[in-house]
């Protein structure tokens, strides 16, 4: 049964992919290849679902084909089959979505084989990185997504901004594979690397060495994760790719950052000393809310929801940060309730996220552009995807019921219940912690009121948003399903956080933590004495919203409405001009922290040449550049331009000067290799 | 408690708020008249001005969706909601497991956030204006709350309220500590910004640049108007009885009798009309603040409310 599905999963990928580069245009063609992708991902969610409900690992049978390393391995425990289940939830509906939404690139633009054979071999490896139990295998399969998922984010090469943002993509996720390299390397040994005896081998380092293989993998799965300051590709690469490649980037590419840092971390070195948690509390803390201050002043509707997975990426360590702290004192039963917490918000961030970014493709696709600002009015033009979105802000905005809400509810009590933890640090970290995810979550609702606000509500900036059409039905099916999976795991988190707390059996020591069902519809959280009852909760919401009109009928409130133009304070008409804007809309809070923006002003005010009080024209022009573009990134660039031109001396085109530095080159390795032995 | 009672009680106190909410608001303006040498409207005066709202056509915006129309109800049914959520006269109430101070506070903030996409669904600057400030503001006053929160969950290890008021009652001298009272400020400053007082937001204003919450509702009329004044004057109530209820939980109902009851409720009204004058006393003393100047009040706030959790953290 799982060797079925794992067999379908690998071929559904594969024939998607050999379809793609053999056929895959036309209506035909675009069909079949997603319908491949849709199959796979069901197969691998089917075949995640069923080790989680089992408990019960599964491992593949592979031929020995690749002798190296210790040839492919792949076995599937609980940890890996919730990342593939997640890979499962949005992989479905992007591939749905991507076979309508192609259809922009059957012309010239870009090369549909090339798309629908990268995003089908993308899928797979990302599949099988879940999958891998040797470091060989993980490995390769990590470096095949990064490499796919490069070629789809330069799908629209024709741009020069594509092209910059697959270059830093491309050199940041590379960074990112020395580090674990490193990591890997270290973590090995003389063992094989087979993952139980990277296990078995992780107790006999010494402290120091554990130290650091932590902080390498850290840095590495950090930087696919997307931590601040190692997120500089993400606002870049996610907007540049197709909408639903970046509803799976940002939705679940960069949680396998999360998921390779819960492997080492958890299972590899079985937990860490405290300063671990509090390190990569700091670490989500930062993301978070620089993450969402930066997603606050942009305007453009994709890069504003890449900045907000840097911010959901935050509380989802926020959470794996309290975990890891509690495990180092011991507390096994809160170690599982911050871990669940970020676990639960992975999906979440997953389902609403990719949700999102369907929905600014959809928006995208009718208008042609990105920028909010010459948007507007697309709620009556576009109702399905402006209801789908709304239930995705809404979400994201962690307001209750939806899922968004229960995950944030969790790293909550997680990180109250930190406070309990003894010492002077702990005294000032968690709180500090507690109102930074506070703050997080407040802005973000105020950032989704503006995304939301700004591209559907009153009337539309430009013409391309007027004329702007609903897109073709499998696109509001993509959206359809991921708004449909918000909503029920809200309320229905009451069923998956047990199976949460199950996966985390046996990792570093945490044993099962039952997550008591009172009444059948409580949460109650293990050792903490806080409980939410969602169902009951939305029953209530929904009920009291709906009774509000009958109850008016009933009182035979006058119900008659009319329509009539805005009250313009006098103005015989509105015109969008006088809208508000997105940049107005956050003007307050760029004030408020204008010490971290630091935005720069330029005001060039033109007089009549008679009298400087007769104002001709005024331009202004102001722009943010994030500090660690700034202070980190700028002078790095700096740097390596000028080890570069200096090592470019080598290169002189002398064959024979080539030949010395071979001969050198061996000798050197020969030395280092007697050096290395002794 | 029997069920039926239990759930009497709820509702019971879901419909004493409600039927409060504008009493209060009244109070508290004809207090202020009073104070300011004003004759004043008497305190019912917000009955009134329901029962006329609710007679009159809506007019609606031809450039509104229907978020426009659905806030309302949303708003108002997400206030109802936490009415059932908050301990007003008894504790522990049957709705005590169903949501925390959490879910209190964010569904509260569910209903700003739809406020705030109506503001902008009409298509004017001053709905845009409104909304922005509103958002900018909640943003900002969340880490208060939800230090305030931590400070109050620390004593009894739970977030939800009737645990919080239990642990309160049957220790009275762990709860009278130095952090108890920085709490208290901290989340004071909170419920002004929240409820839209004065220095923050001035109610009384109307087509004014300063305005946020009128600006944010300036396109409502009719019912839709009624629902969501009436929704911001039981969010007014809420707020009061949850300072009044966590801080000085002293005469709430532990047992359900009815002349246990009817002395709480009692005591609930008496702390209300306290609280009431307090602010109506402050907001005669001081002026509004620029609107750049409320995020200065707001983290002293929050550095009162991060005292409150680090003292009781440090004295624990």
């Amino acid at each position: 049964m799982m060797q079925t599905l794992f067999l379908l999963t690998i071929c559904a990928y594969s024939l998607g992919a050999l379809g793609a580069i053999l056929g895959g245009r036309g209506q035909l063609g675009r069909s079949l290849v997603g319908a491949l992708a849709a199959i796979g991902a069901t197969a691998g969610l089917l075949l995640g679902l069923t080790v989680i409900f089992t408990g019960q690992s599964f491992t593949a049978f592979v031929p020995a084909l690749l002798p190296v390393g210790g040839g492919l391995a792949l076995r599937l425990d609980p940890l890996g089959a919730f990342f593939l289940s997640v890979i499962g939830v949005v992989a479905i509906p992007a591939s749905l979505y991507g076979i309508a939404y192609n259809e922009i690139y059957e012309s010239e633009r870009g090369s549909l084989r090339l798309l629908g054979a990268m995003f089908n071999l993308f899928l797979l490896a990302m599949s099988l990185v879940t999958l891998a139990d040797n470091v060989f295998t993980f490995l390769l399969m990590w470096e095949g997504m990064s490499l796919t998922s490069y070629f789809l984010v330069i799908t629209e090469s024709d741009e020069a901004e594509t092209i910059r943002a697959g270059n830093w993509y491309i050199a940041v996720t590379h960074v990112g594979v020395a580090f674990l390299v490193a990591a890997f390397l270290m973590l090995t040994g003389n063992a094989s690397g087979a993952f139980s005896d990277l296990r078995v081998h992780a107790s006999n380092l010494s402290p120091l060495a554990r130290d650091l293989v932590f902080l390498l993998t850290l840095l590495g799965f950090g930087s696919k994760a997307g931590i601040i300051p190692l997120h500089v590709w993400l606002p870049r690469a996610h907007p540049a790719a197709p909408s639903y490649v970046s509803a799976l980037m940002s939705g679940v590419m960069i949680k396998l950052g999360i998921y390779g840092l819960l492997r080492v971390a958890l299972d590899f070195l079985g937990g860490g000393p405290a300063w671990w948690g509090v390190l990569v509390l700091v670490v989500g803390s930062v993301s978070a809310v620089l993450g969402v201050l930066y997603a606050l002043m942009e305007h453009d509707l994709k890069r504003l929801l890449a900045y907000h997975s840097v911010e959901n990426i935050g509380i989802i360590l926020m959470g794996i940060g309290a975990g890891l702290l509690f495990h180092s004192y011991g507390s096994m039963s809160l170690a599982v309730l911050g871990l669940v917490g970020g676990l639960y918000h992975t999906l979440n961030h997953a389902s609403f996220k990719g949700l999102l970014f369907l929905g600014a493709g959809s928006v995208l696709h009718a208008t042609g552009t990105r920028n909010m600002e010459e948007m507007g009015g697309l709620m009556k033009r576009m109702p399905w995807t402006a209801l789908f979105f709304l239930i995705g802000a809404a979400a994201i905005s962690a307001l209750p019921p939806l899922n968004g809400f229960v995950s944030e509810w969790l790293v909550f009590q997680a990180l109250l219940k930190g406070l309990n933890i003894p010492g002077i640090e702990a005294a000032i970290a968690m709180p500090l912690a507690v109102g930074m995810l506070a703050l997080t979550s407040g802005l973000a609702a105020a950032c989704f009121v503006k995304a939301f606000g700004i591209t559907f509500l009153a009337m539309p900036r430009s013409h391309e948003a007027e004329s702007a059409r609903e897109s073709p039905l499998l696109m509001r099916i993509g959206m359809g399903m991921l708004a449909a999976i918000c909503v029920v795991l809200g309320p229905g988190a009451i069923a998956v956080i047990p199976l949460l707390s199950r996966i985390l059996v046996g990792l570093g020591g945490l044993a099962e933590v039952p997550v008591s069902l009172t009444e059948g519809v409580s949460l109650q959280v293990p050792t903490s004495s806080s409980q939410i009852a969602l169902p009951t909760l939305a029953l209530a919401l929904l009920l009291a919203i709906g009774s509000i009109p009958v109850i008016l009928k009933l009182l035979r409130v006058n119900f008659r409405l009319r329509r009539s133009e805005s009250w313009g304070c006098g103005l015989t008409e509105l015109t969008p001009r006088m809208e508000y804007t997105a940049t107005a809309f956050a003007e307050p809070l760029r004030r408020v922290f204008a010490e971290l923006y630091r935005p720069s002003k330029e005001l060039t005010i033109d007089t009549h040449p008679e009298s400087k009080y007769f104002v001709q024209s005024i331009a202004y022009r102001s722009e943010i550049t994030p500090w660690f573009d700034r202070m980190l990134y700028t002078p790095l660039l700096h740097l390596i331009g000028y080890i570069a031109n200096k090592i470019r001396r080598l290169q002189s085109g002398l064959v024979h000067l080539y030949l010395l530095y071979l001969a050198l080159a061996l000798m050197g390795l020969i030395f280092a290799s007697r050096w290395i032995e002794r | 408690m029997t069920n039926m009672m239990s759930y009497g009680l709820e509702i019971g106190q879901m419909l004493l708020a409600l039927a409060l909410a504008p009493g209060l608001v009244g109070l508290v303006r004809w207090l202020k008249a009073r104070l300011q040498n004003r004759l004043g409207a008497p305190p019912w005066q917000p009955y009134l001005e329901l029962r006329k709202w609710l007679a009159k056509d809506v007019v609606m915006s031809t450039n509104a969706s229907w978020i426009f129309q659905a806030t309302p109800y949303i708003v108002f049914g997400s206030t109802v909601t936490v009415t059932l959520l908050v301990p007003l006269i008894a504790t522990p109430i049957a709705f005590d497991a169903v949501g925390d101070l959490l879910v209190v506070v964010y569904l509260l903030l569910l209903g700003t956030f739809f406020l705030a996409l109506a503001g902008l669904d009409a298509g004017t600057a001053f709905g845009g204006m409104g909304a922005s400030r509103e958002m900018t503001i909640a943003a900002i006053a969340e880490p208060t709350i939800a230090l305030s929160i931590s400070g109050l969950a620390i004593g009894s290890g739970s977030t939800n309220l009737g645990q919080i008021l239990t642990t309160t009652l049957t220790d009275p001298a762990a709860a009278i500590s130095p952090s108890h009272f920085l709490a208290f400020a901290a989340l004071f400053i909170v419920v002004l910004a929240e409820t839209g007082r004065l220095p923050i937001d001035n109610p009384a204003t109307h087509l004014e640049l300063t305005m946020i919450h009128e600006a944010m509702i300036l396109e409502y009329s009719g019912r839709y108007l009624a629902l969501i004044e009436w929704a911001s004057w039981t969010k007014f109530l809420l707020f009061l009885s949850l300072l009044a209820n966590l801080f000085v939980p002293w005469g709430m109902a532990t047992l359900v009798t009815l002349p246990t009851l009817a002395l709480a409720t009692a005591a609930w009204i008496g702390k209300l009309i306290l609280l009431a004058s307090a602010i109506a006393l402050l907001e005669t003393r001081v002026a509004k603040l620029r609107l750049f100047r409320v995020p200065e009040l707001l983290s002293l706030s929050f550095v009162l409310a991060l005292l409150a959790v680090t003292s009781s953290l440090v004295l624990k």
